[in-house]
């Protein structure tokens, strides 16, 4: 769609559980440079999409490709260039930051001194120095995101796809979360989810709304403020059945 | 393999880094030690072996094996880790393996701990050490069996209650299938069963290991067992990771 090289590429996505879908027929594609704002109420599919991105689920119907390599047929090639912040960032609570970033730096081949170097970068960008012999579960909520933020980065992979990166966050720390992914975003293409709206006019390049699994706009931050008086009010045209929105 | 090796690390390090390991390790010990030492009649034998302690080896990990494999993909599912652990760029059977190989391992380490026990025989008498290694490996691939089972049992429920139970109805089918009382019901009534429940049972198998009778019937009926199980584990995994 773009000139640029499509490093994400989803096509007629599909999942449904039962008798329910959950995301339908969603297709779109993220550039190199672009920040893509996943935007949608709760249930509206966001996370379902982005866990079939990241090779967690099964499609019901339908492809996704990270940098050309097809998540179900060659998963671990897709995976490799994926940095993935599952929802609620989970970690496993009794290792300690550095022993959890260790360990998924090694799983993902680096070993001795460049695996030093990679979880010394990641905490530097995260700011988890401070704590980095603590076990995870002794973390506030909001370091807890962090760590899973620091595992996403640590390979420095060309796609991020973040599930809500800043929920938990205090003010402070969502400006520099946000300041982070402005930063990386020239090299990377980056999906986050969202259900705050000020932070797709803050970060993102490009929004997506999607309301009960399909997608219901897909335009840059401005041109979606421009839709309406508020970005709230455009927000609630769109996600909310054409009788309750009036 | 790389990602084999990570996994095993974390999870064999895991055990350590909660009381899980701790408590595992003191309480088959104990019990170990008493079973032997007290029903096993140690010293009234005034036989120089490790034959009580065999015996109770099977029965005592029918409730501790399942205790570590609940936890294996159950707890997974509930701290939302599974989400992780299979995104990042591992072939699923790495995570299976590697989980089941850090479990197999620590079994390994509780089974060594029981050394006093080989020192004591050696001090009394003049045992066969040889029949006493292949003992302690039969024990091991009754370990082996059991954590399949418990492992994919685990795959298949979110719930570590439930993921117990079963694992232990399970290894309990799996020790008494052979048990004379099982079998002769089965021999009177359901000849054809009766066979059956022999050739699973890991009772006999583990008694030829613990005469120091190693035949490649027992390894191979092992290896497939584990295997079977642990191949199971992976479909399981891969069909349901995501509920």
């Amino acid at each position: 769609m773009q000139a640029l090289t499509a490093l994400i590429e989803i096509e007629r996505l599909t999942k449904r559980f039962g008798a329910f879908t959950a995301v339908d027929d969603v297709t779109f594609s993220v550039a190199k440079g672009e920040v893509l704002g996943f935007l949608g109420p709760n249930g509206a599919g966001k996370s379902t999409t982005m866990r079939m991105l990241a090779g967690f689920m099964t499609p019901t119907a339908g492809t996704a490709r990270i940098c050309g390599e097809d998540v179900v047929e060659r998963p671990v090639a897709a995976k490799r260039h994926l940095g993935f912040l599952p929802e609620g960032a989970p970690t496993y609570p009794e290792m300690t930051v550095t022993g959890f970033l260790r360990f998924c730096g090694r799983a993902r081949g680096f070993h001795g001194a460049a695996l030093g170097d990679r979880v010394a970068h990641a905490m530097a960008l995260t700011q988890l120095e401070g704590v980095r012999l603590q076990p995870v579960e002794t973390l506030s909520k909001g370091f807890k995101r962090r760590v899973g933020l620091a595992a996403a980065l640590l390979h420095d992979p060309a796609v991020l796809v973040l599930d809500e990166p800043t929920d938990g966050l205090d003010p402070n720390q969502k400006h520099e979360v946000r300041n982070l992914i402005r930063a990386m975003a020239p090299d990377k293409a980056i999906v986050i989810s969202t259900h705050i709206l000020e932070e797709v006019g803050a970060v993102c390049t490009r929004a997506v709304v999607i309301a009960r699994g399909r997608v219901v706009a897909d335009a840059t931050p401005a041109e979606l403020a421009a839709r309406g008086p508020t970005m709230d009010a455009v927000f609630r045209a769109l996600t909310l059945p054409a009788a309750e929105a009036a | 393999m790389g990602g084999m090796v990570t996994v095993f690390r974390r999870e064999l390090a895991g055990y350590f880094a909660t009381p899980v390991a701790y408590v595992f390790i003191v309480i088959f010990l104990v019990m170990a030690g008493a079973l032997t030492f007290t029903l096993g009649n140690f010293f009234t034998r005034s036989q120089a072996d490790l034959q009580p302690f065999f015996t109770f080896v099977p029965w005592l990990f029918l409730f501790l094996v399942p205790a570590l494999t609940m936890r294996l993909w159950a707890e997974e599912r509930r701290l939302g880790t599974i989400e992780l652990l299979l995104t990042l760029p591992l072939a699923q059977w790495e995570a299976v393996v590697g989980k089941f190989l850090a479990a197999w391992a620590f079994c390994g380490i509780a089974l060594a701990l029981t050394f006093p026990l080989v020192i004591t025989v050696n001090a009394l008498g003049n045992p066969d050490n040889g029949v006493i290694l292949t003992g302690y490996l039969g024990c091991m691939m009754v370990a082996g069996a059991f954590l399949a089972v418990g492992a994919a049992i685990s795959a298949m429920t979110k719930n570590q209650v439930i993921a117990f139970v079963l694992a232990v109805a399970a290894c309990f089918f799996l020790t008494a299938a052979g048990s004379p009382v099982v079998t002769e019901f089965l021999s009177q009534r359901i000849p054809e069963l009766a066979e059956i429940a022999r050739a699973v049972s890991i009772t006999e198998r583990l008694g030829g290991f613990t005469r120091g009778v190693v035949t490649a019937r027992d390894v191979i009926f092992f290896a497939s067992f584990m295997a079977f199980f642990l191949f199971a584990n992976t479909i399981a995994i891969d069909q349901r990771k995501a509920d």
